[in-house]
């Protein structure tokens, strides 16, 4: 396997206190990995340390294999300034590429030509001219999918993807999230979703004051933290 | 009609009206440019702020006795547009509350100097005047209108240069921050440019219309266009026929220039409203 990312012993936090700590954990290459955790715990600090915008407070994280935190396809969480944002699909998607302009101040052929591609890929070249805030939650989840492809190909990062999307779009863009691994790009979701989360990935991180546990899926349903945690879940569903 | 026509070929047959009418189209160009991204970030008011800002810097200036306002009057305004919109991502201070604070701040110290030491016998002519632009536009120099100018051209370059920066800074600054956009730098260079039009759209308008210059084209333009170029392209042409009307009207009918201006942007708002709500494109 191919690593990516080498989390080691980290700490993350504020210079007046530390959230999470004690985190240990491997991403390679194809991986499913889902970040769990209760609210507070330290994942959005998680996502800042992954991504390079915030250093941890002790500890390691490394992008090994030529592999650079800014090749991380984000998908944040949707911002009320987005919700009637006046833009195109077309501009957005391309707007995907705008690190790949350096100095340049205009898109070239090149990069026009992987903004169609993506949203071909992704199903919503029909969308290409409208506006964003009209579309539906999962279509604008699509297009925001197209647009951290265009500025990667190797991992994406998706923070609470289907916050407020109704059952069945939340449905398909597990799936679509799911074929997009299965192309060969390595997926890290934050999650609150559990039963979803179990579905597809194929490994969990669970965080909380300090790391609860990480590994492969199979192990998670087979331990302790992984029980009490489905257990919880199941009676605040029921 | 004709006599009209033949009152507005007699005032364009004096420079300073031709100054004018220059000067004020690429102030409303340049103001609606940016007046997009500045209501979709959230920041309509903040050129009320920076505004009453370069207003208690001009009182300073003129009670120092500077030849040339544009000396403090610039770098002060730039300073807190920096400051403002820093304020945005951590501070004690929310943003609003911080951008009331300066405004209101800034324009009572302005007000209470210009008073103190006043620099003519008639200050609330004064005062009037910085407030609402009334003659000011009227009594540029070349000098002045040559700075305009230049700083109209570097406005208009920035944007254009930058404006695949601008608009992803502007829809999702966490995602641009990801891929390594530097979107502090973009975001410095956006409340620069800011401060470099509110500098330039007080000879226009005055200081407590300038908002109404940057929001009323942005908002009026979002009504109508569903992408971001088109926004920016129609809320530019919205500014620039807004501003040559009203300086027109104003000439024809002797009213204040900002006033009348401001009033042909309220009217194409209300028309654009209009037709949103008909062709069914209102807001959710």
């Amino acid at each position: 396997m191919n690593e990516q990312i080498i989390c080691k012993n980290a700490a993350l936090g504020y210079e007046d206190g530390i959230v999470t700590e004690d985190i240990n954990f491997t991403v390679s290459s194809g991986d499913y990995l889902c970040i769990l955790g209760e609210n507070g715990s330290g994942k959005s600090t998680l996502i800042k340390a992954l991504l390079g915008l915030k250093p941890q407070v002790r500890g390691e994280i490394t992008w090994v294999n030529g592999f650079t935190s800014k090749e991380i396809g984000y998908l944040p969480q949707q911002t009320p300034v987005q919700k009637d944002f006046p833009a195109s699909v077309r501009e957005i998607v391309l707007s995907g590429c705008l690190s790949k302009t350096g100095l340049r101040p205009f898109y070239n052929a090149k990069e026009k030509e992987l903004a169609h591609k993506n949203m071909h890929r992704l199903g919503i070249c029909e969308l290409e001219k409208r506006c964003y805030r009209d579309l539906s939650g999962g279509q604008q989840q699509r297009v925001l999918l197209a647009r951290a492809l265009c500025a990667t190909e190797k991992m994406l990062l998706l923070d609470e993807p289907v916050t407020g999307l109704d059952p069945h779009a939340q449905n398909d863009l597990y799936e679509l999230i799911s074929t997009l691994n299965k192309e060969g790009i390595t997926i890290i979701m934050v999650s609150h979703d559990i039963s979803s989360a179990v579905k597809y990935a194929s490994h969990i991180l669970h965080i909380g004051k300090k790391q609860l546990f990480f590994g492969t899926k199979n192990d998670y349903l087979n331990s302790k933290v992984g029980k009490s945690f489905l257990e919880t879940e199941a009676e605040t569903d029921a | 009609m004709l006599d009209l026509i033949s009152k507005l070929q007699l005032y364009f047959s004096y420079p300073f009206v031709r100054y004018a009418f220059i000067v004020g189209l690429l102030i409303a160009l340049c103001s609606s440019l940016l007046g997009v991204t500045l209501v979709l970030k959230r920041f309509s008011f903040i050129g009320d702020g920076l505004s009453h800002v370069a207003f208690g810097a001009m009182a300073v200036a003129s009670v120092v006795g500077l030849t040339n306002n544009m000396l403090l009057v610039l770098p002060v305004t730039i300073l807190s547009a920096v400051l403002l919109l820093r304020t945005g991502q951590n501070t004690k201070i929310k943003g609003d509350a911080a951008v009331a604070m300066i405004s209101v701040g800034t324009l009572a110290i302005g007000y209470m100097l210009m008073n103190l030491f006043p620099s003519s016998s008639n200050i609330s002519a004064d005062v009037c005047s910085t407030l609402f632009g009334s003659t000011l536009i009227l009594t540029l120099k070349p000098l002045d209108v040559w700075l305009c100018i230049g700083m109209s051209i570097v406005v208009l370059l920035m944007f254009v240069l930058f404006y695949n920066k601008i608009f992803s800074v502007t829809f999702d600054e966490s995602f641009s921050k990801a891929t390594g956009i530097n979107s502090d730098g973009y975001n410095l260079l956006i409340a620069i440019i800011t401060a470099l039009i509110i500098v330039l759209a007080m000879n226009l308008v005055g200081s407590l219309l300038i908002s109404a210059l940057i929001i009323f084209p942005a908002l009026s333009a979002m009504r109508l266009f569903k992408s971001f170029r088109g926004v920016i392209i129609c809320s530019a042409i919205i500014s620039v026929v807004c501003a040559a009307t009203g300086i027109i009207i104003s000439i024809l009918a002797s009213t204040p220039v900002g006033s009348t201006i401001v009033s042909a942007d309220i009217v194409v708002f209300l028309v654009f409203w209009i037709i949103s709500a008909f062709t069914g494109r209102t807001k959710k």
